[in-house]
């Protein structure tokens, strides 16, 4: 469909996945990581509370910033580099199609 | 030994819920909960967001729905066993269960209802080399004792409450308090943040921001911590090392129960009453899996009641019962109030 976009993903196992992701549904990469049922928790359920879908963006694609939230709570994340984000708080666009993002280590 | 109809372990939503349902039953149930508090994820993670799917609420604050069960089910009055971890189960000879708890509380009951959630909240633990060994040697999580650190030299880490409360509360008793955050700012209340400034200031206590611990030093316990601020590295010399990064949830013991597990959740019969596969054993709310299955309070409610419903079958398999409700019946509290809805007034027109 025109509305899809292309993740490509990397898991802790170092496989990559290349995801299918709708944009008209109001989706994260966090919840499209669940519903290919691949090993992210989303804890928190998607309020940046937790860092269980921390990722490190691989691709040099322009993301939104970091909001507040989710730059206090990675500041109290473990395993973070720059390129980390929560997956929880990048929401599916055209702009990111083709992103390439790889799964920080489990708390 | 705590005796009740419903054990609980839980006390989020879904497993306060379930007091009222088996209130209305007269079965008396207790609860078990790893917080010092009731309400779970509500409680612990969110207690200020609003949720919007809770039928008849448009809106409601996470927090204040846990208030409002806690006083729907005061009349049925629950017992609770709160900060303490369920860990292990056993049967006995009357088909009842034991469950005792990581303090050794003992619990009896013909039905256990697990109400679980996402698991025990257990604290986030930096991944530093050694943590584990220098825990109970200078590393701890949580504050139980704060004399304990009666003039010795500590250092926190953390950007949240906790962190800021801490430190304000051991600087009055500590020799020396470090407080280690990744960035300047911290997430805590305005009042505690402005409290943390004023220490500092006055120098009272040091805070090193923004920096990372990245090592832990000692022999038979800690004696110093390396921290890593925008590359220079300093040593620190203390006796403790308390890293405040929140808590997490973790399914833990539970999972050695015997329970039928999958994907990190029981596995229950919804066709009938949310039975695992040990009966006596319910497994309710977040913490079930089925086919269908949706993580939703409101899904949560609905399991509690079909729960009751079963155990009370299997309470009393002799005694006959039908679906009252409480438009009709009322609420008979086991603390003697009752509720009930008012009497039509009947007068003549002369």
């Amino acid at each position: 469909m025109s509305q899809d976009i292309t993740i490509y993903l990397t898991d802790r196992e170092g496989k990559i996945h290349t995801l299918i992701a709708p944009t008209d549904m109001q989706m994260n990469l966090m919840e499209i990581c669940k519903a290919y049922e691949l090993p992210v928790e989303g804890t928190c359920g998607g309020m940046a509370m937790c860092a269980s879908c921390q990722c490190y963006v691989e691709s040099d694609h322009t993301l939104a910033e970091r909001s507040e939230d989710e730059e206090a709570m990675l500041s109290e994340a473990f395993y973070v580099e720059a390129n980390s984000r929560l997956g929880c708080q990048i929401q599916m666009t055209k702009a990111i199609d083709g992103l390439k993002i790889r799964l920080a280590p489990s708390e | 030994m705590i005796k009740t109809d419903i054990l609980i372990i839980g006390a989020g939503p879904t497993g306060l819920f379930a007091v009222f349902e088996a209130g209305l039953l007269q079965l008396k149930c207790h609860l078990i909960d790893s917080l010092p508090m009731p309400g779970g994820q509500c409680a612990e993670i969110y207690p200020k967001k609003p949720i919007y799917d809770i039928p008849s609420h448009p809106e409601i604050l996470a927090g204040d729905l846990v208030k409002n069960l806690e006083q729907q089910i005061a009349p049925f009055q629950p017992g609770y066993t709160l900060g303490e971890s369920a860990i292990s189960i056993e049967k006995t000879a009357e088909n009842a269960f034991i469950v005792t708890t990581d303090k050794g509380t003992q619990h009896q009951a013909p039905v256990v209802a697990i109400a679980g959630g996402l698991g025990t909240f257990e604290p986030r633990k930096p991944p530093l080399k050694n943590l584990a060994f220098f825990e109970d040697k200078g590393v701890s999580y949580i504050i139980k004792e704060p004399e304990m650190y009666r003039d010795k030299n500590v250092v926190i880490a953390g950007g949240g409450d906790s962190a800021l409360d801490w430190t304000i509360f051991l600087e009055n008793v500590a020799a020396s308090v470090t407080l280690i955050h990744r960035r300047n700012e911290f997430r805590g209340a305005l009042d505690s943040v402005e409290k943390v400034q004023h220490l500092k200031n006055e120098g009272r206590i040091q805070l090193i921001t923004p920096a990372e611990v990245t090592a832990l030093e000692g022999d038979a316990k800690l004696s110093s911590i390396s921290v890593d601020k925008q590359g220079e590295i300093l040593k620190i010399d203390c006796d403790h090392f308390i890293p405040l990064f929140g808590l997490t949830p973790k399914l833990g013991p539970i999972a050695n129960w015997g329970l039928e597990i999958e994907k990190n959740a029981i596995k229950v019969d919804n066709t009938l009453d949310y039975q695992t596969n040990i009966p006596g054993i319910y497994a309710i709310g977040d913490v079930n899996t089925y086919p269908g299955k949706l993580k939703l309070i409101l899904c949560g409610f609905h399991e509690a009641t079909l729960m009751c419903q079963s155990a009370f079958k299997k309470i009393y398999p002799e005694k006959r019962n039908v679906l009252k409700y409480t438009t009709v019946s009322g609420v008979s509290g086991f603390d003697g109030s009752q509720k009930q809805a008012a009497k039509s007034t009947i007068k003549a027109i002369e």
